[in-house]
């Protein structure tokens, strides 16, 4: 009993994690209607700015967040801004191939500067546990997990409440509406999409205690990232959010109950369910669908 | 219609003197260039004609050469008889995925990654399955000596040279016949506008799994044969993500919805894929190779949008 609330546990914990990454996506295609293929690289990007951080300063996992942050978004805002901006009105084929010649050019990129090799960061914070009551959480991943969640409401509370936030939303809605009241649509475009990396980034530095960073670890990132945007609702950010649950919690049962090899039989298989059942996702509306 | 026949009858018939001049190593370079310039021809059926984007079509290389591979291993069926079935099996399950997904109204890139989704499982079933060899792999016994190409599907590299190049021609006769042909116009405008489509009449659901079941089934029968010339497979290797990708991109490197499209574009990005990884190992950087592939598909996508293709046309057009 004690083991299986645990697994859970930590399906939550991972889950709150892919969250973070579901959200940079949903609010890319939220806002852009357009499908970062290459949202797994950014993810190993951040997770090599956490691993280098910790090298040279011995920082702590958390201090590597925001430098992560800060360069994903720079790459996000200058990608968007001059290369992504002309593909808009194309095909979403093209779309596709424009973010998987990313994704090599990345890949590449990574392998000519750091090697195949896995680098994983040793911290003593590593052994800590929490307890609570019969329950031992893992200390790195209970500390990645409420960081995501912070962001996570963080940006919430950003696209809610302050003035871009809302020419965000307004440029998502309708964007002609939007220019016309005088939103600078191709800079707005431009932050989202800088947002939208700097969740990926930071929750690379998150888990770069957690996993090993090698470059090759890009597509699984990505794939997890859009079943759980697809679980949720594409597009949605709460959607993102009870998505990453959902995946981290059948992570962990598959993990459990088959091997830990065969841990995303269960969230794929959740996927096409939810796809054929309810293809708008599970909190998504239909219009967000298109 | 007649000018296209007389192009893949000169194409096929030069390439078909290749053995003449070339020797083996290029003959296995160009053997596997032909082969992905056939499974592009598949590929671009679906997403050049009816606008389907599937980016999971490495199932049907994986389904399609298990197929062909545990029928000749475990149960002594000759290739003649596993290539049909595993162009059958793919094809069914082509048209069950087309089915599934546009029956219960998965569009545009949501049934991109129900296609993505299907592989996965797919790859990740058979990494667990010890009847296919799981993630250790399924290999195919050495060839006998006194081994008749022709009796067992498998041989040297002139052999598959001819064999790919056999398929590829069929294919593009194929695809010739169909784009002058009722269902090419009728994909076509599926893939301009559905609603219209539809309106004027046009079975789009029936249409749509035709396509993904003829689609399917020859990337079926061309797994197969991938698997014979390669010996092993394993479920990475044959279905994951990374051949799924392979796949589409000669297609839109030489030029989506065109005859020749996927044959120009293969012979363009194999050469240069087999050069860049040797230039990784002359200079000893490992993932040389891999920016390069990504930077040339990003020029092509940049500078070249509809394929090299159409762009060598209307240079050609232009000059006459």
């Amino acid at each position: 009993m004690d083991l299986v609330a645990g697994v859970i546990a930590n399906g939550v914990l991972m889950g709150a994690v892919y969250a973070l990454i579901a959200f940079g996506l949903t609010i890319i295609f939220g806002v852009m209607r357009v499908v970062n293929f290459a949202h797994g690289e950014m993810v190993v990007i951040g997770m090599y700015a956490g691993y280098f951080l910790w090298a040279a300063f011995d920082t702590h996992p958390l201090a590597a967040v925001l430098p992560a942050a800060a360069l994903l978004f720079l790459i996000g805002y200058l990608l968007q801004f001059h290369l992504v901006q002309h593909f808009l009105a194309r095909p979403a084929h093209v779309q596709f191939i424009l973010f998987i010649a990313l994704a090599l050019v990345i890949t590449g990129a990574h392998l000519v500067a750091f090697g195949p090799n896995p680098r994983g960061i040793f911290s003593l914070a590593s052994f800590e546990v929490y307890r609570i009551g019969g329950l031992r959480l893992d200390a790195v991943r209970s500390q990645a997990a409420a960081a995501a969640l912070l962001i996570v409401a963080l940006l919430w509370a950003f696209l809610r409440a302050s003035r871009l936030g809302r020419a965000i939303r307004a440029a998502a809605d309708n964007r002609t509406g939007a220019a016309v009241v005088g939103i600078r649509i191709r800079h707005v475009y431009a932050v989202t999409a800088g947002i939208g990396m700097a969740c990926a980034g930071a929750a690379g530095a998150l888990v770069a205690p957690l996993f090993d960073t090698h470059p090759f670890l890009a597509p699984e990132f990505t794939l997890i990232a859009f079943i759980t945007v697809i679980l949720g609702g594409i597009g949605s950010l709460p959607g993102a959010l009870l998505g990453g649950l959902l995946i981290g919690v059948a992570e962990a049962a598959a993990a459990l109950v088959l091997s830990p090899s065969m841990k995303s039989v269960l969230s794929y298989g959740l996927l096409i369910l939810v796809m054929l059942a309810r293809p708008q996702g599970i909190i998504g509306s239909p219009e967000g669908q298109r | 219609m007649r000018r296209g026949a007389i192009a893949v009858a000169a194409f096929s018939g030069l390439l078909a003197l290749g053995p003449l001049v070339l020797d083996g190593y290029l003959l296995s370079l160009l053997a596997l260039a032909f082969a992905f310039a056939f499974f592009g021809a598949a590929w671009n059926l679906m997403m050049g004609f009816a606008g389907m984007l599937s980016i999971g079509h490495g199932l049907y290389i994986g389904i399609g050469g298990y197929t062909v591979a545990v029928l000749l291993v475990t149960f002594g069926v000759s290739p003649w008889a596993g290539l049909p079935l595993a162009g059958l099996l793919c094809a069914g399950l082509g048209a069950a995925i087309a089915w599934t997904g546009f029956r219960f109204a998965v569009r545009g890139v949501y049934f991109a990654l129900l296609t993505l989704a299907a592989a996965e499982l797919a790859r990740i079933l058979f990494e667990h399955w010890p009847f296919v060899g799981g993630t250790g792999g399924f290999f195919l016994p050495a060839l006998p000596p006194g081994n008749v190409p022709l009796l067992t599907l498998r041989g040297g590299p002139e052999f598959f040279y001819f064999a790919f190049l056999l398929l590829l021609t069929a294919a593009l006769v194929l695809t010739l016949a169909i784009r002058h042909s009722r269902m090419g116009y009728r994909l076509m405008a599926i893939r301009e506008d559905e609603d219209a489509a539809r309106a004027s009449g046009v079975p789009v659901l029936r249409m749509r799994i035709a396509a993904a079941a003829l689609s399917g089934g020859m990337t079926g029968i061309g797994g197969g044969l991938f698997a014979l010339m390669n010996g092993s497979l394993f479920p990475n290797t044959m279905m994951g993500v990374a051949i799924s990708i392979e796949i589409m991109i000669a297609p839109i490197v030489g030029g989506l919805g065109t005859v020749f499209g996927p044959a120009i574009g293969a012979l363009f990005v194999m050469p240069v894929h087999e050069l860049s990884e040797h230039l990784a190992q002359e200079a000893g950087v490992f993932g040389l190779n891999t920016l390069i592939y990504g930077l040339l598909v990003l020029l092509v996508v940049l500078f070249l949008p509809a394929g090299i293709g159409p762009s060598v046309a209307r240079l050609l057009r232009g000059r006459r």
